[in-house]
C-alpha cells in the first residue's frame, strides 16, 4: 500500500527544511535614508493592501447589518454610513417581529424565524455532538491501537474515513430522499442529525487523530500499569487532555452544519427547515424586500460572525491539524 | 499453586465467555434477518404484520450493531475492547454511505420519478444512454472545468494575503480575524448579501462602483461569461480565507534563520521567494489546492441560489444541475445516474490529482 496517495504525507519535513540554497548576489551599496525611504514605502503598500481586502471581506458584513436597520428611502438613495447618511430604525426588524416595540406582541413572521433558527440550532449542536463523539474514540482508536483485519491494516481504515471527504453530497442526496421516505425520517431533526454527522465526520476524525498523535502515550501507560482499561485510560486521562482539539472539532463542525444548504432543501419541508432553507426562500420570491432580507441575513450571520471574532483560535486550529508539522 | 488455579478458570470462563459472545451474534443476526425478511414481506403486501414504514429494520439494526460490539468484547477481551474505539464509526460509515450509494446505483438504473404513479421499473441503460445525449450535462461538466481552474486564482490571491499577514505588521490579530470572517459566512447568505444586494442593477454599491469606472449596464448576471465571473467571485470570497489560513500555518512554520541567511548572502525578496519560501511552501499548497478543488467540486448552494444555473446554464455546476432535475422533474432515477457517472469522474480526477501531487513532491524532494 505504499503507493497508497495519503493526503498526510504533505508535510515540510525537517531535511527539506535544512537544505536550502542560498542566493549569492552582491549586495550594492545603499545608504542609510534609502534604506528607510524604501522600507517606509513598502510598509505603506503593505498596510494599504491590507486595508483593501479588510474592506472586502468585511464590507459585504457591513452592509447587510446596516441595510437592516434603513429605511426605504435609504436603500434607494444608496446610503452607507449609518448617523452620518442616514438615521438608523427598526423597519426591517419590524417586519421579522424583533424589533423593540413588536418582540411582546404576537407575530407569526417571528414564531416562523425562531422555528426556523432552533430547527438549525438542533441539527448543528446534535449533529456537531454525534460526529465529535464517535469520530474522537475511533481518532483515538487508529491513534493509539494497531487494528488488522485480513489485510486492512490502521493506513487503510484512516483511508476509508478521509476518503469520504470526495463524496459529492449530490451523489447521496437522492438516495437519502428515497430511503428517508421510507423509514419516515423526511423533515425531523433525526434525519438531518444524522446526513450532517456524516458530512463533517470526516474532518473530525482528521482533527483528532492529530490532536491525539501529538499527545505523548506515556500517560495513559502509566494508568494501564495501574490497573486503568483503554476506556477508562481514554476518559479519564485523554479526555481532559485533548479538550483543546475536541473544541476546534466541535466549532468547524458547527459552522458547516449551520451554513449547510443542500440536503436541508431536499430532506425538509414544514417542521424541521433551517434558517438557510429560510433565507433562500426568501430571496428567490420576486419581490425582495431589501430591510427584511438584511435583517433575516443579519440573524443568520451573528452566530457565526460571534464565533469568528471570539473563537478564531478554534477555527483556525482545526483548519491547519495536520495541515503543516 | 493458587495461580495456577486462577489460570484454569479463567481459562473456563474465557472459553464460556467466547461461545456466550459466539451466540450472541448468532442470535442477533438472525433477529436481524427476520426483520429483514417480515419486512420485506409487508413491503410485498404477502403478508401484513402493520408495518407502517421501513424504521423497525432502522432499530434492528442498531441493536444488531450494539450486540456485535458486546460480543466482540465476550470474544477477544481487552482486543474487543480495543475495537469498540472505531466500531461506531466505521458501522455509522457503511451503514450511512456504503449503503446509500450501494441503493443510489439500483435507482440509478431505474425510470424512478417520485411524481409518477406507476411502479418503477428497471431500464438497464436507458439513463446511461440519455446522459450520453444530455447537452445540459456536458455543458455543466464543462463549467466544472472553469470552476476547478478558478481555484488556481484564489490561491494565488490567498498566497499574498498570507505572505502579508506574516510580515511584520501591527494588529496582525485584528487583520486574521478580518480575513477569515467571509468562510464562516453561509454560502445562502452569501448569495443575497454580494449576489442580490450589493451586485444589484439599480441600488448594489457594486453596481454604482462599476458605473462609476464606465461600465454602463452593470448587470453582474445576464451575459455567461460576466454571470460566471460574478458566481466565481463570490465563491472566491468565501473560499480565500481557507486557502489563506492554510498557507499562513505553513508560512509561519518556515524558519526565520534560513530567511535571514539568504538576506545576509544578498537575496533579494523575489529571489527570496522563488528560490525558499515557495519550495518549502509546495507541500503546503498542494494539501491546500488539493482540499479546495475537491471541495470545488462540490459547487452548488450558490449557484442554486443566486443564478438557478443560467443564463442558459453558463453557470452551472453539476450538482446544481441534478438538484434541478429532481425539483423540478422529480426524476430521481435519471439525477442519480448521473450523480454516480459524476462520483466516478471525480473519483477518478481525484486519484489523478493525489498521484500528480506525489510526483511533484518526490520530484522537488529530489533536486533539493
Amino acid at each position: 500500500m505504499a503507493t497508497q496517495p495519503d493526503i498526510t504525507r504533505f508535510r515540510i519535513t525537517g531535511r527539506q527544511a535544512l537544505t536550502i540554497q542560498t542566493v549569492n548576489t552582491s549586495r550594492s551599496p545603499t545608504s542609510h535614508n534609502m534604506l528607510r525611504a524604501q522600507r517606509t514605502a513598502s510598509h505603506f503598500l503593505i498596510y494599504t493592501v491590507l486595508l483593501f481586502w479588510t474592506v472586502v471581506s468585511l464590507f459585504p458584513i457591513f452592509w447587510t447589518i446596516t441595510t437592516s436597520f434603513k429605511n426605504p428611502v435609504d436603500v434607494l438613495q444608496g446610503r452607507v454610513v449609518p448617523w452620518l447618511q442616514f438615521e438608523p430604525s427598526w423597519r426591517g426588524w419590524r417586519t421579522l417581529g424583533l424589533s423593540p416595540d413588536t418582540i411582546l406582541a404576537t407575530s407569526t413572521v417571528r414564531i416562523e424565524f425562531l422555528t426556523r433558527f432552533s430547527g438549525s440550532v438542533i441539527a448543528t449542536f446534535g449533529a456537531s455532538l454525534l460526529a465529535v463523539t464517535i469520530g474522537s474514540l475511533a481518532a483515538y482508536g487508529l491513534s493509539r491501537f494497531r487494528y488488522k483485519f485480513g489485510r486492512i491494516r490502521n493506513k487503510d481504515i484512516s483511508f476509508f474515513f478521509l476518503s469520504q471527504t470526495i463524496l459529492p453530497p449530490v451523489v447521496l442526496a437522492l438516495p437519502y430522499l428515497v430511503l428517508y421516505k421510507h423509514l419516515a425520517l423526511l423533515d425531523t431533526h433525526i434525519g438531518l442529525i444524522l446526513v450532517y454527522t456524516l458530512t463533517v465526520l470526516p474532518l473530525v476524525i482528521w482533527i483528532m487523530r492529530n490532536q491525539f498523535d501529538s499527545i505523548p502515550s506515556d500517560l495513559e501507560e502509566a494508568a494501564q500499569v495501574d490497573g486503568c482499561s483503554s476506556w477508562m485510560a481514554f476518559i479519564r486521562i485523554m479526555l481532559p487532555i485533548s479538550l483543546p482539539g475536541i473544541a476546534a472539532a466541535f466549532i468547524l463542525s458547527a459552522v458547516i452544519c449551520w451554513n449547510e444548504y443542500f440536503f436541508a432543501a431536499l430532506l425538509t419541508s414544514t417542521y424541521s427547515k433551517t434558517l438557510p432553507v429560510m433565507l433562500a426562500s426568501q430571496t428567490s420570491s420576486q419581490s425582495i424586500n431589501w430591510w427584511t432580507m438584511a435583517a433575516l441575513a443579519t440573524a443568520a450571520i451573528a452566530p457565526l460572525t460571534l464565533v469568528g471574532i471570539f473563537l478564531e483560535n478554534f477555527i483556525v486550529k482545526g483548519l491547519t491539524a495536520g495541515a503543516v508539522k | 499453586m493458587s495461580r495456577l488455579n486462577l489460570n484454569y478458570r479463567s481459562n473456563i470462563d474465557s472459553n464460556a465467555r467466547v461461545n456466550w459472545g459466539r451466540y450472541l451474534i448468532i442470535v442477533a443476526t438472525a433477529g436481524f434477518a427476520m426483520v429483514a425478511f417480515a419486512q420485506l414481506l409487508n413491503s410485498y403486501q404477502i403478508f401484513k404484520i402493520g408495518f407502517a414504514n421501513f424504521r423497525p429494520l432502522l432499530f434492528a439494526f442498531v441493536l444488531w450493531g450494539l450486540a456485535f460490539g458486546y460480543a466482540q468484547v465476550l470474544i477477544r477481551g481487552e482486543a474487543g475492547k480495543r475495537l469498540l474505539f472505531i466500531l461506531p464509526a466505521i458501522m455509522y460509515t457503511v451503514a450511512c454511505v456504503i449503503f446509500p450509494t450501494l441503493f443510489g446505483l439500483y435507482i440509478a438504473f431505474s425510470d424512478w420519478n417520485l411524481s409518477a404513479f406507476e411502479e418503477h421499473h428497471f431500464n438497464g441503460f436507458d439513463n446511461i444512454r440519455f446522459l450520453l445525449k444530455d447537452v445540459y450535462f456536458w455543458n455543466s461538466l464543462g463549467n466544472m472545468v472553469w470552476y476547478v481552474l478558478a481555484v488556481f486564482v484564489q490561491y494565488v490571491i490567498a498566497f499574498g494575503l498570507a505572505m502579508l499577514l506574516n510580515a511584520e505588521i501591527r494588529a496582525r490579530k485584528f487583520f486574521r480575524v478580518a480575513f477569515l470572517m467571509p468562510f464562516m459566512m453561509s454560502p445562502v447568505a452569501v448569495s443575497w448579501m454580494v449576489g442580490k444586494s450589493l451586485m444589484e442593477y439599480r441600488y448594489g454599491p457594486l453596481a454604482t462602483i462599476a458605473r462609476f469606472i464606465g461600465w454602463e449596464t452593470p448587470a453582474f448576471f445576464a451575459t455567461p461569461w460576466v454571470a460566471r465571473f460574478s458566481i466565481m467571485g463570490m465563491d472566491a470570497w468565501v473560499s480565500i480565507p481557507f486557502i489563506m489560513i492554510l498557507l499562513l500555518a505553513g508560512l509561519q512554520a518556515v524558519p526565520k534563520e534560513t530567511l535571514e541567511a539568504a538576506k545576509v548572502d544578498g537575496a533579494s525578496t523575489f529571489q527570496a521567494f522563488r528560490k525558499i519560501i515557495f519550495p518549502l511552501m509546495l507541500p503546503v499548497s498542494v494539501t491546500a489546492v488539493t482540499l479546495r478543488i475537491i471541495g470545488e467540486l462540490k459547487l452548488a448552494d450558490i449557484v442554486i441560489t443566486m443564478t438557478a444555473g443560467g443564463p442558459g446554464g453558463a453557470t452551472d455546476t453539476v450538482s446544481s444541475f441534478i438538484y434541478r432535475e429532481y425539483r423540478d422533474r422529480s426524476n430521481v432515477g435519471y439525477a442519480t445516474m448521473i450523480a454516480e457517472v459524476y462520483l466516478i469522474l471525480v473519483i477518478i480526477l481525484v486519484s489523478l490529482m493525489l498521484v500528480g501531487a506525489n510526483r511533484i513532491l518526490q520530484k522537488y524532494g529530489d533536486t533539493t
